[in-house]
Formats: C-alpha cells, structure tokens, sequence
C-alpha cells in the first residue's frame, strides 16, 4: 500500500517498529533449533565434547556424515519404508476422503447425515490407547504388521471435512448433466468429480503424505522388527540406543568410543528432516488452504 | 418403516452405497470396535483369556488408580498442560497473525510466514533432538554457553521445575505457525474499505487493531478455544513423549494421561488400572465437550461446534 508511505505518525511508527521486530525474532526462534541441528552435525566430536553444540560449527567436521553415507544401507532401508507406507497410505487416503467426501456432499443421498454423523462421532468419543492397543493386536493380529502404521491413518474426520468443501463448490448441475447423458455413478465420480477435484487432492493428499512421513508413533506401538522400522522411529531408536550407535560403529569399522555419536545424532536427523525442509516451501500453498478451510467449521 | 426405506435407498443409489462402504469399515473396525476393549477398565485382565474371557472386578481399577495417587497427579498435570499452552500458544498466534497481516513488506511477510509455519512439518522425534542437543548436561547448547563463560552447568533434567516452561515454549513453537494461518485468514476476511473509512476518520493503527481487527477474529478464537477445551484431558503424547522421554526424575511434573497410559501399557502387565485411566479419560472428554457444546449453544448459538 504506496498511500502509507507519505507519512507514518509517531504512534505508527512505534508500531511498525514493534510489529516487525516481534515477526523477525519469532521467525529466528523457530531457525534456531534448525542452524543448530545442521551446525551440530558438521562439528568434529572432539569439539562438541568439550564447548557442546553451539550455533556455528567451531571445529569443522563431515565425520558423522562420511560414517552415515559409509554404511547407508540402514537409512536406504528406512527411507523405502517411509516412502512405501508413505505412498500406499497417501493414495488409498485419498480414495477413500474423495469418494466419502462426494458422498455425503450427494443432497439427493438420503443417509448422508446418518453416515456424517457416524464420522464424526469419533472425534467426540474412542476407546482410548488401551483398548484400542488391545484390539489391534488380539482381534486384527496388527503386531509388527506394516498395515498397523497404514491403516490407523488412511482415513481423518478433519481431512473428510476439508475434502467436504471442495465436493461442495462443484454444481450439483453438472452430476445432473451426466446422468441424463447415462453416466453411471462411478464414471461420473472418476470423470467428472475427480478431475474437478485436483486442488483438494493435492492439499489433502500433501497433509496425509506428511502425517505418515512423520510418524513414528504406530511404528513404536506394533513393531518389533528393526528392519521395519520406517525413518522417524528408526532415527529416534537411534537417539535412544547407544546400542544402536555401536552397531553403526563396527558396520562402519570403527571402535564405539571413536564413533562420534554427538554429531552423528544430529547428521540422523538431518538427514530424517532434509527432504521435508527442502520440499516445504514449494507445498506451503497446499497447507496454507487446507488449514485456513479447516478453520472454517464444516 | 424404516428398514424399507433403507432397502429402497440401498437399491436406488447402490453405487453411492458402494463408494462410502471403504470408509465405513475402516471406521467400523479400526475405531468403533475397539471401543468395545474399554471394558478392560472392569475387569482382571489375563492376556490368555482374551479381553472378553477376563473376569470381572467392578471398580476395583479405578480404585487403585485413585488411591495411588496417580489418578490426581496426571488429570491435574495433563489439565494445568493443557490450559498453559492453549493461552500461550493461541495468544501468540493472534499477535503474530495481526502483525503480519500489517506488514506492507510482501519479501519480509512472505520469509517469515514461511519460517514460522516451517516448525508445523518437523515430526516430534526431530523436536526431540533440539530439546535434547540444547538442554543436555554434558553437550547441550545452554550449558556449552554457560561453562565458555565461566558459569556452572545446570542440570535441567534433574530440575522439574524448569519443565512446564520448556514443553510450552516448544509448544508454541511448533504451532505458533499454524494457528497464526487461521487467523491470518481471519483478518484477510475483514472488508478493506472498513480499515479505510477508519483512517480517514483518524483512527490510529492501535485503534484500528482494536477496535476492527481483534472483533473480527473473536469467533476464531473461540471455536479454537472450544476445540482445545474439548481436549483438555488429552496429553499430547508424542510432544510429551519426545520432549521428556523416559525420565524418572520428572513424572511428577510431566506426567499427563497419555504418558501414563504408555509406559504402563508397555511395562505393567496389569492392564486394567491403565484401562481404567483411559476409559476415565474418553468419558469425562466426552461429557465436557457436550456440556461446553451445550453451554455455548445456549448463549450464541453460532459459537456452537455441532
């Protein structure tokens, strides 16, 4: 807005001044733990064990990432899982909200309140971790199942909603179209409705994509096998094992207490964070939509 | 009646029958039947004789767990939790999200809403690290500046004290972003001409906030709050969990619900006193969120959630 630049009074000054200080300390903090994370990574050990971590490296050093990329047989094997669960996930997520989503948008679908409701109730009331624990493993046999990291999140009542939204700016016109033409309901859902439905795909897929990516808890609940272990859990067995840490060690061949576990924690989590943080800003958008019409209560 | 009318309607509209029937068993199995397991909080229960062959044992679990003394100390932690964090994380959010949509800076605007919201796509296990390689005795970042100065290293996980601060200062950092985006969206929704006739009026900037820009992200902030309300006896486990971890010296200060009904659920092999927690966790959410609901539909019905 060039019309306030002519001229700010005192009392708006005082504010710009404030406004953009409090948005530029508040986006620092949220870098700080970053640079320090990559700074960490790229510190020699003997530095971090005698000052810590500090914000810049003090004593450069690529150790912990020579030692991951020397054995990355491990990490290879996480990332596949992470990106298997991942995609799988994503996909049969978004057959599922789409198709739902269209289905309760349907005003002509005389059940649609009974079956939103029965959606919905669920984020009203659930069993809790017990039972829920229990049941996956005695009745549906999820221990140390890859489906037990896919299942519990295909399918989001919150997603459902903001998918809901996109359904409902399509004109009921154009269903009405098609069927006088003699489309039957499914060509009509894939022709039609999907195409239309490109945006909500993107932005609910990319919310289902970064849920599985990011989850470690499910992995942590049903599995047992370390091979299984998708990215997030496998870095966060890292950080708690030193067990772990010792097995890198002699795959690497080096005695445990030359390994540098300091920085070679945080070169882990690098390389866990780096394909989100390089893909973010080109996906913000997604986000950005999908939250703001999340907000706005369906 | 009615079970003709659904056969009519199955047979009318199979197809749409068919594309809502993936979803409905998801739901049906993966949440509602486990809902069945709740009542494990009632019973004795043996692995081997299944939850439904377990014996019966009345109110015996809620009992213990009450009398314990946990019961307490976790409803009024994961409380006390969650009420820090929905002030702190929501007033930050709204001052952020006013400031920003002030900035006439589009480069400055556009970096930081991207940083900000940036903490939102890291997973709690990375938020792990950073708790850990800042806060951490022998290497944390604190500590590494306070002995290059001189000082004495302070032992922050044996002080339980320091934690309520740090689990809502990264609280706030991981959904300061988020939420601000909501009211973002918010302000962008106030009429521009409305902030214009106030500045030819002369109104001040402060004025202008106060009076037009707050007003109108009011509603937001109570279904925001409403919501949160609604969760109040829910811990964030994986924020919990991650920040704090296995660490005995802290349960007292840091132990929430779903903390709780972890650890016990992988170490104590009596699982009823933890199914009592939860099932006392579903069904008091539950309540409150009905009678918030009702309470708030019965002064203004469009602050109402359902």
């Amino acid at each position: 807005m060039p019309a306030r630049k002519i001229k700010l009074s005192t009392s708006s000054k005082v504010f710009y001044v404030i406004c953009y200080t409090v948005v530029a300390l508040m986006a620092i903090i949220c870098l700080i733990p970053f640079i320090l994370l990559i700074s960490g990574s790229f510190t020699s050990e003997q530095f971090i064990r005698f000052h810590g971590y500090s914000l810049l490296p003090g004593e450069f050093s690529t150790e912990a990432y020579k030692i991951i990329f020397k054995t990355p047989q491990r990490i290879i094997r996480a990332y596949g899982v992470s990106i298997m669960i991942t995609v799988i996930g994503t996909f049969l997520g978004l057959l599922l909200t789409s198709m739902t989503a269209y289905v309760i948008s349907r005003k002509d679908f005389k059940y649609r309140n009974w079956f939103s409701f029965f959606f919905y109730f669920t984020t009203l009331f659930n069993g809790g971790m017990v039972s829920t624990y229990i049941f996956y493993i005695q009745y549906l046999n999820l221990k140390d199942s890859y489906l037990a990291l896919i299942l519990p999140m295909m399918f989001n009542v919150f997603y459902l909603l903001i998918m809901r939204t996109f359904v409902s700016s399509i004109p009921h016109a154009l269903i009405e179209a098609a069927k006088i033409d003699g489309a039957g309901e499914w060509r009509i859902f894939f022709t039609i409705i999907l195409p239309l439905l490109k945006s909500g795909l993107a932005t609910i897929g990319l919310f289902l994509a970064l849920g599985y990516w990011n989850d470690w808890y499910n992995a942590m609940l049903y599995l047992n096998t370390e091979t299984k272990y998708p990215l997030q859990y496998m870095l966060y067995a890292i950080q708690q094992q030193t067990q772990a840490l010792a097995s890198i060690a002699s795959q690497a061949g080096i005695q445990v207490q030359n390994l540098p576990s300091s920085s070679l924690k945080l070169a882990m989590a690098v390389v866990a964070t780096g394909p989100i943080v390089i893909v973010y800003p080109f996906v913000q958008k997604y986000f950005v939509a999908g939250i703001t019409i999340g907000s706005v209560k369906g | 009646m009615r079970k003709e009318g659904l056969g009519h309607e199955f047979k009318k509209n199979k197809a749409l029958f068919a594309m809502i029937l993936p979803a409905f068993l998801l739901v049906l199995i993966m949440q509602y039947l486990p809902m069945s397991g709740m009542v494990l909080a009632f019973k004795a229960y043996r692995y081997d004789r299944g939850v439904f062959g377990s014996d019966w044992n009345g109110i015996a679990n809620f009992r213990y767990l009450f009398a314990s003394g946990t019961g307490w100390l976790i409803t009024r932690n994961t409380i006390l939790y969650n009420l820090l964090n929905l002030i702190t994380s929501q007033l930050l959010a709204v001052v952020i999200a006013i400031f920003i949509c002030e900035i006439n800076n589009m480069i400055f605007k556009k970096v930081t809403q991207t940083v900000i919201l940036l903490p939102y796509f890291i997973s709690w296990v990375v938020v792990g690290v950073f708790v850990y390689s800042i806060f951490n005795y022998e290497t944390g970042l604190i500590n590494g500046m306070i002995t290059s100065t001189g000082g004495e290293p302070i032992n922050f996980y044996g002080w339980p004290g320091i934690w309520p601060v740090i689990i809502c200062c990264f609280n706030s950092w991981k959904w300061t972003g988020y939420n601000s985006v909501i009211y973002i969206a918010a302000i962008m929704g106030i009429d521009g001409e409305i902030n214009e006739a106030a500045e030819i009026d002369g109104a001040n900037i402060f004025q202008r906030i106060w009076s037009i820009t707050i007003p109108s992200i009011r509603p937001t902030l109570i279904t925001m709050i409403l919501l949160q309300v609604g969760r109040i006896l829910r811990g964030d486990f994986e924020m919990f969990y991650q920040i704090v971890g296995n660490n005995g010296q802290l349960y007292n200060a840091t132990d929430v619900i779903d903390t709780y009904v972890f650890r016990s659920l992988i170490t104590n092999p009596d699982i009823g006193v933890t199914a009592a927690a939860t099932f006392y966790q579903s069904v008091l959410c539950f309540a409150i969120i009905m009678i918030v609901n009702s309470v708030v539909k019965h002064i203004d019905e469009d602050y109402a959630l359902f």
